[in-house]
Order: C-alpha cells, then structure tokens, then sequence
C-alpha cells in the first residue's frame, strides 16, 4: 500500500501550485486537492476582467488540463469538501462521509467576500464575485442601459465598473471611505482613477456608507439606502468590499489563527504535518516586520512552492519577496510592487495626463513600493531591484539611475496619504 | 496544429503540439514544460514567461510596445528573448524552437 501522501484542501492558485512544485521536487506519494467547488482550478483573477466582459470563456480558465493531472498523478477532486481535520490520527473528514489519510495536509482555502452585514443582502440581485459560479451570475446580468451599484471601490469594484461601463451598463460606486482603493494604493493612483471612470460615466459616492437594501415591490430593481439618507437605485447589486480568510478549518483543529492561518515564511503552521499557502495565510513580513495576509496571485504561487519545499525537507529557500499585484481597468495595467503603506512621500514620474506614469512610495530607506500606470518598464524595473535589496527599499538615486532617467531632483515630493 | 519544440535549461527537449490560435506559454503550461511559469495566466502582466525563440522568430508577430517595454528589465534578456504569452502560433510555426530559461526571476 502506498503512503497516505499528501491531501490539499482547496482548488485554487495556491492549491494547484503545491501539487505542480511537488511533483517537481520530486514527491512521489499520492497528491490529492480537494476542490470545494464544483469545478476543475480555474484562475480568479479574469472573473472580473476578461470573463466577465465575456471575452474568453470558463474553458480558458481552466489552470492545467485535466490529461495534466491525470499524468503527474494529481486527485482533482471537485466538489469535495473538507469537513474537519483529525490531528492525532491525520486524517481528513469530507462532508461526504469519507475520510482521507494524510501525511502532509496543505490548507488553501482561500477567502470569501466579507458580506456588508446589512439587511436584505440574501437576494439574487445581489451579488459577490469570488467564484467561476458568482462572474457567470452577474456576467449573465450586465445588460446595456442596465443599472449597477457597486458596493466598495477596491479593486474588484473599480474592475467590474470598467466591464460594467464597457457593456453599456449604467454603474455607480459606493465607497464608505474618503476616496477610492484605501486599503491598496495612494492618493495620487487613486484620484487618476477615479477620474478614468467618471470620463467613462461611472457615477463614483465616496463617503458613503451603506444601510440597507429594499428589493422594488414590483420585482424590479433594488435600492441601496445610504446613511446619509440618500438612495440609489439599481437593477443589480454587487457587494466587493474585500474578503474574510476561510480559517474555521484551521482553528475547528486547534491550529494558531490571527486574521488567517498563522504561518512562517514556508507556510508551515504550528502542527509540523499542517501547512497553509494564499489567501488564507497569516505569513511574517520582512518588509513590515509584522503578520501579514495577502490576497494575490504572486503570494499564492510563491507561498505554494515554499510550502511544496517545506514539505519534502527543503527549507533553503524561505518566501520573502516583495508582493506584487495588477488590475487591468480600460486600456490601462495598473501594476503594483511593494507595500505603499509603510511610506510617508512620494514621487510621481511620468505623465498622468499621457496615462502612462509611475507613483514612488519612499520612507527614510528609499523606494518601498511602486505603483505603475501604463510603465511597465519600471514594475520590471522595480521587481528586479526589491529582489536586490533584501531590505525592501531602494535607494532613489538607485532607481532613477537604473531606470536611465532624469535625476529626482526634477520630482515632487508630496505626502503620502 | 503545429509542433513546437521546447528546450529547457538543462538541454531536454520536448515536442508539443500546440493547437492552432494558442500561444507558446499555454502550450507550455498544459504540457508542464518547465521554465514558464506564467504567474499572470497570460495577460501580460508578469514577465514570467520569457523564452528565447531559438528558430522561426521570422514569422512571429511583431513585439508590441508593451512587450518591448516588459521585457527591458526582465532577467538575462538576449536578442532572441519574447513573452511567449503574446506568440499565439499556428501552421506557419511548424518546428519553432524555444528555450526556456532556469529562471524567470
């Protein structure tokens, strides 16, 4: 009989990407992934982009095909579902009534969209976008001279608003803060933006907090009541204001949690058969000298390699890159490196006004991050010189030196926000 | 469909064929070929799916802007080097070759 091997639990980016550098480090044990959904891995990130503006279809999505898994011995279980983990014994229990022996568990189960917490949110007008099932909901409900409301302006709302703009759909942003994209970028990236989408006539209400939802009597629209007293009527809805880690696995078994799972820098959890990789994890930052959790594709790829490594016995290769992430907004790639929120200045290189330009994050070290609009010269640029710089900040002349440019001396320094 | 010929870094050789309108990273990709590793999935967003087209270069599409752009920085670019993310191939790519490189980062 062979070993009990390995079981992954969940079927996303960091799922398929344990399995795949496994096979690759040589693990020859059975490798099962537990999809939860009913479907194959597909990638997340073109269910608010090409997807749902309906330019490539579920197929294209598909991560590997299923011959692929087939080949290097991966049990694609859709639909299973894990229900809990017996540590003394190391097995998983499915909802199914099975259970599965392992040796090494690798929790990825990602996140969901955190809800609103307001009434009359349960309603098929109202929707989320996480999976393949919630883009094909909305995707089938963007209809030209239709109305959307879209509750948060983070990167999936600003994403679905470009769609939703795209296919002539009429789209209003609710965001509760001051200004779009708080959480994950500056003023500067953030006020360009919102002017991107009001010139493409999205209706953008920052400041404002949502209340309530009413469905109209006559089965029509919905309404969005705002604190302020205000409402906004539309056909559909879409909650997007940001997601909650899937940890109840992970502390139903008495494994360290913290705003997800908790994790060191080889996505080793405090059970040493227990791993964890993506959105899930809690991961020690170098950068920050504090926990983080990460939602991206890069933390999600790079945190299931370390933990593939971690789980045959390599342990020379600890996960400590800078993050990086992307959006894809009309005709622009917003491309990001680094986090912005350690900086107190900044300086914007480039043109704005041309839509190609470039947002130095700095703190007392140099560059910490680098927001890109349109410049993909210096994302690369700043991926190649964060590696360098195991400190995570880049001298400035450093920067302005490599990228072959002006000196900073012709930027602005502005404060950060 | 055409066959497109994959190299990796430690000299092994596969032959794919890859179907007609896809691009060499997903051929890559689908077959587990080492060496791309396509972190973005394909929209140019990445830089990880870097090779350099060893022979038939002369009937890929032209480098975009982007493309040029994108791979000023990438890790040891040659003359030969594209994102085989944007070489959608069909018939006239019969036997192209392409080495992938040890790392992409």
């Amino acid at each position: 009989m062979s070993a009990p091997g390995c079981v992954i639990v969940g079927g996303g980016q960091a799922a398929v990407q344990t399995a795949l550098s496994l096979r690759q480090a040589g693990f020859r044990d059975p490798i099962a992934i537990l999809c939860g959904e009913p479907a194959a891995p597909y990638q997340r990130p073109p269910l608010s982009k090409a997807y749902l503006a309906g330019e490539i279809d579920a197929e294209r999505l598909a991560f590997r095909p299923r011959e692929l898994y087939e080949k290097l011995g991966v049990d694609v279980r859709e639909g299973a579902i894990a229900a809990a983990v017996d540590r003394a014994e190391r097995r998983v229990a499915l909802e199914d009534g099975t259970s599965l022996p392992y040796d090494a568990l690798v929790l990825a189960t990602g996140a969901r969209p955190r809800p609103l917490g307001i009434a009359g949110e349960e309603s098929e007008r109202v929707h989320r976008l996480r999976t393949l099932a919630d883009a094909k909901a909305l995707r089938g409900r963007l209809r030209l001279g239709g109305r959307l409301v879209i509750v948060g302006g983070g990167y999936i709302g600003l994403e679905v608003a470009a769609v939703a703009s795209k296919r002539g759909v009429r789209a209003t942003i609710v965001e509760a803060l001051p200004r779009l994209m708080s959480r994950v970028t500056g003023s500067e990236v953030a006020a360009f933006l919102t002017d991107v989408h009001r010139a493409n006539g999205v209706e953008i209400l920052t400041g404002a907090q949502a209340s309530g939802l009413v469905r109209e009597p006559d089965g029509g629209g919905v309404q969005l009541a705002l604190a302020d007293g205000r409402r906004v009527v539309a056909d559909d809805v879409i909650v997007a204001v940001g997601v909650v880690p899937n940890v109840e696995l992970a502390a139903a078994c008495g494994l360290a949690c913290e705003d997800g799972i908790v994790v060191d820098e080889h996505g080793r959890t405090s059970d040493p058969a227990i791993f964890a990789a993506g959105d899930c994890t809690s991961h020690p930052s170098a950068l920050l000298g504090r926990r983080l959790r990460l939602e991206s594709v890069h933390n999600a790829i790079e945190q299931g390699k370390a933990v593939a490594r971690a789980v045959v016995g390599d342990l020379s290769e600890p996960y400590v890159q800078a993050p990086w992430f992307w959006s894809d907004q009309y005709d622009l790639k917003l491309q990001t490196v680094g986090l912005w929120s350690r900086a107190d200045r900044t300086v914007v290189h480039g043109d704005p006004e041309a839509r190609s330009f470039s947002v130095l994050y700095l703190d007392d070290d140099g560059v910490v991050a680098v927001d890109a609009v349109n410049a993909p010269r210096e994302f690369l640029l700043a991926r190649k010189l964060f590696a360098e710089h195991a400190s995570g900040a880049i001298p400035l002349d450093a920067w302005f030196h490599a990228l072959g440019d002006a000196s900073p001396a012709a930027a602005v320094n502005t404060p950060a926000d | 469909m055409p066959t497109i010929i994959y190299i990796d870094h430690a000299g092994q050789r596969r032959e794919i064929d890859v179907e007609s309108g896809k691009t060499i990273m997903e051929g890559a990709v689908e077959n587990g070929v080492p060496g791309i590793d396509a972190d973005c999935g394909g929209v140019c967003s990445c830089a990880t799916c870097h090779v350099y087209v060893e022979s038939g270069a002369e009937q890929l599409p032209e480098q975009s802007a982007l493309e040029r752009e994108m791979l000023e920085f990438a890790v040891e670019v040659r003359e030969t080097s594209r994102l085989s993310c944007r070489l959608a191939v069909d018939e006239r790519h019969e036997g192209l070759v392409v080495r992938t490189p040890a790392s992409q980062f």
